[in-house]
């Protein structure tokens, strides 16, 4: 039985592939820790049993993509203290914001015998775009170490020390050739933010921008030097449609690549 | 074959196979020694336990935004420029715990910073612009009142075996920072690699009563005023070959004189603040700190890193970022590198290595920045650009 006064912590899904929360079991011995200091108070992914609200700090994975959502994201937001948004799909709208470049009745008749049944919205969007975030942790997954920054400095009410500057940073002191400099390998790591470890380009391939737009996105600079690299445009757009389509950095900058044909 | 007793001055000439003695020596003496080595398609420094770990015969073809990997026609060892990697990475560390502080179970509150590495550098392969470096980040960091006790540690007994460039790359221009391509000081020993008609040695001049100790227990037979002519002719070479130019003269009052040139806004549009040039910059010095604490609240550290002034909270104060503009923070790296610096520590904090130019992901070239603003100059009085008054507010940017 969980002793007064320890803070509740509850994890909530919304549109997502689970892989974030899975982040949060994944932490094994930090786990037993965690488990510790606050109360998991409501986390489906381990167990069925749940505490009532109100929440301390409510974890929340996925994007909004149904009515019933938009609605219950407010619900949530209304039991908790803190809310922070954990992942692509919460903060950027995921891979399924594909969907708000395209039009979504069509896939529905296309996909569904009976397209009546399906209650969609016509975009993925982020958690923030409906309810006040307190914090919104990047990653597509993230990154569990960072998640335990976040829960730590939350329940001691401190600021995460979790940067937003470029993965180059990361790469860098990690001492990671630069695979764009050395190898021509087209690497979004410019303009995404940091938080993976720069793990991709220490393997020898280019960052696909899982972590979303990093605090200064100069997205022309990058295609220029990808195309004098002998990267088309289409590859950058490529990239940038994908789990981060929707943060506002990365769409601008692909429509404008649309624009430029 | 026991040499010349060689004091300090002296020159002896070694086998290119006793470099592997050198690096054995070293290593007996209790160094840990680095040197540059390939590792991901570049020459990096790394720890050498050996000469065959050495770049022989590889060079490196550079140029803006481009660095690649090539195989010499002969076997020279430091037949290459410099790479990503700087001396900085061992003596000013890009992440280091300041302290870790654990509550006690009595309550009380113990803290304790890690200790600092237990056997001394010897360092291989530096060169005179790199030395050039390294004087100024002692400056920086252990010239002043207030010393960096981690820099201090690690700095502290380096051996340093310089190399005199023979050939230059293509964004090198120490002839033109003053800094090379000859070491002059700050070595134990400086190699020439003397490398034609079959001979394959080098020129060791020693600097140091350690470093005529450390060489005398290598094969060595005495310089011939030949060997040092071969060598100042090598160095002459370098000179010749510098692949960039930066004309110096008023660069200080050039750019602090133009700072609403337009060409600050045309590199903006090219620049990605993604601050690899800060990183790569020997002398770059500038780091954050990061507090962290664990989820009982009962053990905090404080961890330093690499930081950069293209970050947007490099310059946050009060209200937000100061530099909010990548024009401003571009405009801060070079008037700081090129200008400012004078007035900080009494040199410039550039040395012409050429990494910035290499390792820049979009390949913006500071000599080239600089020229465009030299050469698109008020001239006959009438100018061609409003440059405001020393009291001008700019655009409301530092």
């Amino acid at each position: 039985m969980a002793r007064a006064g320890k803070p509740k912590l509850a994890v909530w899904k919304f549109t997502s592939c689970d892989g974030c929360q899975l982040s949060l079991l994944d932490c094994e011995d930090e786990l037993l820790e965690i488990a510790g200091q606050v109360q998991i108070a409501k986390f489906v992914e381990a167990s069925s049993a749940a505490i009532r609200g109100p929440y301390d700090l409510s974890l929340v994975e996925g994007s909004i993509t149904t009515p019933d959502q938009a609605e219950q994201i407010r619900q949530v937001r209304r039991q908790s203290r803190a809310l922070v948004t954990i992942g692509a799909c919460a903060t950027a709208g995921g891979i399924q914001a594909l969907r708000n470049f395209r039009n979504v009745p069509e896939f529905i008749a296309a996909v569904y015998a009976r397209p009546e049944y399906i209650s969609t919205l016509s975009t993925s969007s982020a958690i923030a775009d409906h309810v006040r975030v307190d914090f919104e942790l990047r990653g597509c997954p993230i990154n569990r170490h960072q998640l335990l920054e976040v829960i730590a400095a939350f329940i001691n009410r401190r600021r995460p020390a979790l940067p937003n500057y470029s993965v180059c940073m990361e790469c860098k002191r990690r001492g990671t050739v630069c695979v764009m400099v050395a190898k021509k390998i087209p690497c979004l790591g410019p303009l995404t933010h940091s938080g993976c470890g720069a793990i991709c380009p220490a393997y020898g391939r280019g960052c696909y921008g899982c972590y979303g737009p990093a605090q200064t996105v100069n997205a022309k600079a990058l295609a220029d030097a990808w195309e004098a690299a002998g990267a088309s445009k289409i590859e950058m757009h490529r990239v940038l449609r994908s789990f981060n389509a929707n943060a506002a950095e990365f769409r601008s900058a692909a429509e404008t690549l649309d624009e430029n044909g | 074959m026991q040499g010349e007793r060689l004091g300090i001055g002296g020159a002896v000439v070694i086998q290119s196979g006793a470099l592997d003695e050198l690096i054995k020596v070293l290593a007996a003496e209790g160094y840990k020694v680095i040197g540059p080595t390939i590792s991901d398609g570049a020459i990096v420094y790394d720890e050498i336990r050996q000469a065959a770990q050495l770049p022989i015969g590889w060079t490196d073809l550079q140029q803006a935004g481009s660095y690649q990997l090539q195989r010499r026609q002969d076997a020279a060892v430091f037949g290459f420029a410099v790479g990503p990697h700087s001396w900085k990475k061992f003596l000013h560390v890009p992440v280091l715990r300041l302290w870790r502080a654990q509550r006690q179970s009595d309550g009380s509150i113990g803290a304790a910073t890690d200790p600092h590495p237990a056997s001394k550098f010897a360092f291989i392969g530096v060169r005179s612009c790199e030395l050039h470096a390294i004087a100024i980040q002692d400056q920086v960091l252990i010239g002043g009142t207030c010393k960096d006790p981690h820099y201090a540690a690690r700095r502290d007994g380096v051996f340093m075996v310089a190399v005199n460039c023979t050939s230059a790359g293509g964004t090198c221009f120490c002839v033109s920072m003053g800094t090379g391509p000859r070491a002059e000081a700050g070595f134990d020993l400086a190699l020439t690699e003397l490398l034609d008609d079959g001979h394959h040695e080098f020129l060791v001049e020693s600097a140091s009563a350690r470093g005529a100790e450390v060489i005398r227990q290598v094969a060595n037979r005495p310089a011939q005023p030949h060997h040092r002519q071969a060598a100042a002719q090598a160095s002459a070479r370098a000179a010749a070959q510098m692949g960039r130019q930066l004309d110096t003269a008023g660069v200080r009052e050039l750019l602090l004189g133009n700072l609403e040139h337009p060409r600050w806004d045309e590199v903006a549009a090219r620049c990605l603040a993604c601050g690899n040039c800060t990183m790569v910059c020997p002398t770059c010095f500038c780091t954050t700190v990061e507090d962290h604490s664990d989820l009982a609240n009962g053990v905090a550290e404080r961890v330093r890193t690499w930081d950069s002034c293209y970050t947007l909270e490099f310059s946050h104060l009060h209200g937000g970022s100061v530099r909010s503009s990548i024009r401003s923070r571009y405009r801060q790296w070079l008037t700081h590198k090129l200008a400012t610096w004078w007035d900080q520590f009494g040199t410039s904090g550039c040395v012409g290595c050429g990494r910035c130019i290499t390792w820049c992901p979009v390949g913006i070239d500071l000599t080239e920045e600089v020229s465009a603003i030299r050469n698109n100059q008020p001239r006959h009085g009438r100018p061609l650009f409003s440059v405001p008054s020393p009291q001008g507010k700019g655009e409301g940017e530092v």
